[in-house]
């Protein structure tokens, strides 16, 4: 059953340096969409979510949130949870100081960081230093942002990054309870998804050359 | 929001104790060589003092810029405040605001120990604090728009001290200017007022500087 579109990705192109990364890209998001870009290293992912989530512009086209244009726009920023590349989290805070610290920014609910870190499975490190973390705990920490704030658009770039097998089946039924609520997700990955309902839902956007 | 901001900032100042330990060691050390490099008596140096300080405050000051919002810029805190909903002008401020607290009232709490040491009077001394008082808040705000513009590049130092610098001088010139004249046993509160005026004008403008400069930093 088609839904109304959300998110509208309209003939986008990107620019990084003297090369085209990708042009008439355009791309229309409805409810419980979950999107996956997959393609060849440096062939823009990163680059197209920057621009999604307004962090960067677009050389050409633009993306609309509910037909309004997302750069600037504060009903876009409350809806959308960016998990990038760098974790934003400070090496000398601990992961609940810095759990509680964006939920607060974000205007979410700080009584909300025990459990998401339970689910997680950060029980144990609550106050270790995110700088005294390994790869994988910092991720979890990063992903435990999406349960702080009730966000319909999640952007996520390689959530998957240094998981183990039980962090990576977390993030994904993070995701999946994420589209079961009708939430927007698009996500970058190399890996195929292993949960089977959501690997079932999901729409492949290549962006190879 | 704010405070929140500025507790976060406050606690990881007491974590990383390098980022506000440095540039005031750096004042007290700078102050204390031009007594034995001078190889003057005191009345010299009373002379040179209003000068000797305030230089010295504003390279520490100049040092201390340059972590402003690198490690932010590093580690995605930045990304995650230009989409948080709390606006980056308010993040900004909060920032220098701590930035100061951590330098530039710590300069000013140390200088009437080191402008005594430099021979200066009981009526300079309370001049000079009140100088540094107003000025050292003009120099974080300005120098935060430098650290905000150079964030993205690898080697920005120099660049740094490069466009912040012309716009120091006026400060500085206020600044020693109006402990001069109470050193002459002249009135310095015309000074003062031009710092008060070059404060609230920074105070106004420069936080939507900054939030522009980091803005154009994450493209």
């Amino acid at each position: 059953m088609p839904t109304a579109t959300e998110l509208e990705i309209r003939n986008l192109a990107c620019v990084r340096g003297d090369r085209l990364l990708f042009r008439d890209l355009s791309l229309s998001l409805g409810s419980g969409a979950l999107v996956q870009v997959t393609g060849p290293n440096g062939c823009g992912k990163t680059s197209l979510l920057r621009i999604v989530c307004g962090l960067a512009l677009a050389e050409e086209g633009s993306v609309l949130w509910h037909s309004e244009s997302t750069r600037h726009s504060e009903p876009f920023k409350q809806q959308c949870a960016w998990v990038g590349h760098r974790d934003g989290l400070k090496a000398d805070l601990s992961a609940r100081e810095n759990l509680e610290f964006h939920a607060r920014l974000t205007g979410g609910d700080p009584g909300a960081v025990d459990d998401a870190m339970e689910r997680l499975g950060l029980a144990s490190c609550r106050d270790l230093l995110a700088g005294h973390m390994s790869a994988g705990q910092r991720r979890r920490t990063a992903l435990a942002r999406l349960l702080l704030g009730e966000r319909r658009l999640w952007i996520l770039d390689e959530p998957f990054t240094a998981l183990d097998e039980h962090g990576r089946r977390s993030a994904e039924a993070l995701m999946h309870e994420h589209h079961a609520a009708g939430g927007l997700t698009l996500f970058t990955s190399h890996q195929p998804l292993r949960h089977e309902a959501l690997g079932a839902a999901c729409r492949e956007l290549s962006l190879a050359p | 929001m704010f405070t929140a901001v500025l507790k976060r900032e406050l606690r990881l100042a007491c974590r990383r104790r390098s980022e506000w330990i440095n540039p005031l060691a750096f004042f007290v050390i700078v102050v204390s060589l031009f007594p034995l490099g001078l190889a003057a008596g005191p009345n010299t140096l009373s002379l040179v003092a209003p000068g000797v300080v305030w230089v010295a405050a504003l390279l520490a000051t100049l040092l201390s810029l340059e972590h402003m919002f690198r490690s932010d810029y590093e580690d995605g805190a930045l990304e995650q405040f230009a989409l948080g909903t709390y606006p980056l002008y308010g993040v900004a401020l909060a920032k220098v605001l701590a930035h100061w607290m951590i330098t530039g009232l710590l300069l000013c709490l140390l200088s009437p120990l080191l402008g005594g040491a430099l021979f200066l009077d009981a009526v300079s001394l309370k001049v000079l604090f009140l100088t540094l008082l107003l000025g050292t808040p003009t120099l974080s705000l300005v120098g935060a728009i430098g650290a905000a513009l150079t964030v993205g590049l690898r080697r920005g130092g120099i660049l740094l001290s490069l466009l912040i610098l012309p716009l120091y001088v006026p400060v500085l010139i206020f600044g020693a200017g109006a402990v001069d004249l109470a050193a002459h046993g002249l009135n310095a509160s015309g000074q003062l007022y031009l710092l008060a005026a070059l404060l609230v004008l920074a105070l106004t403008l420069a936080p939507f500087a900054i939030a522009g400069a980091l803005k154009v930093a994450l493209e």
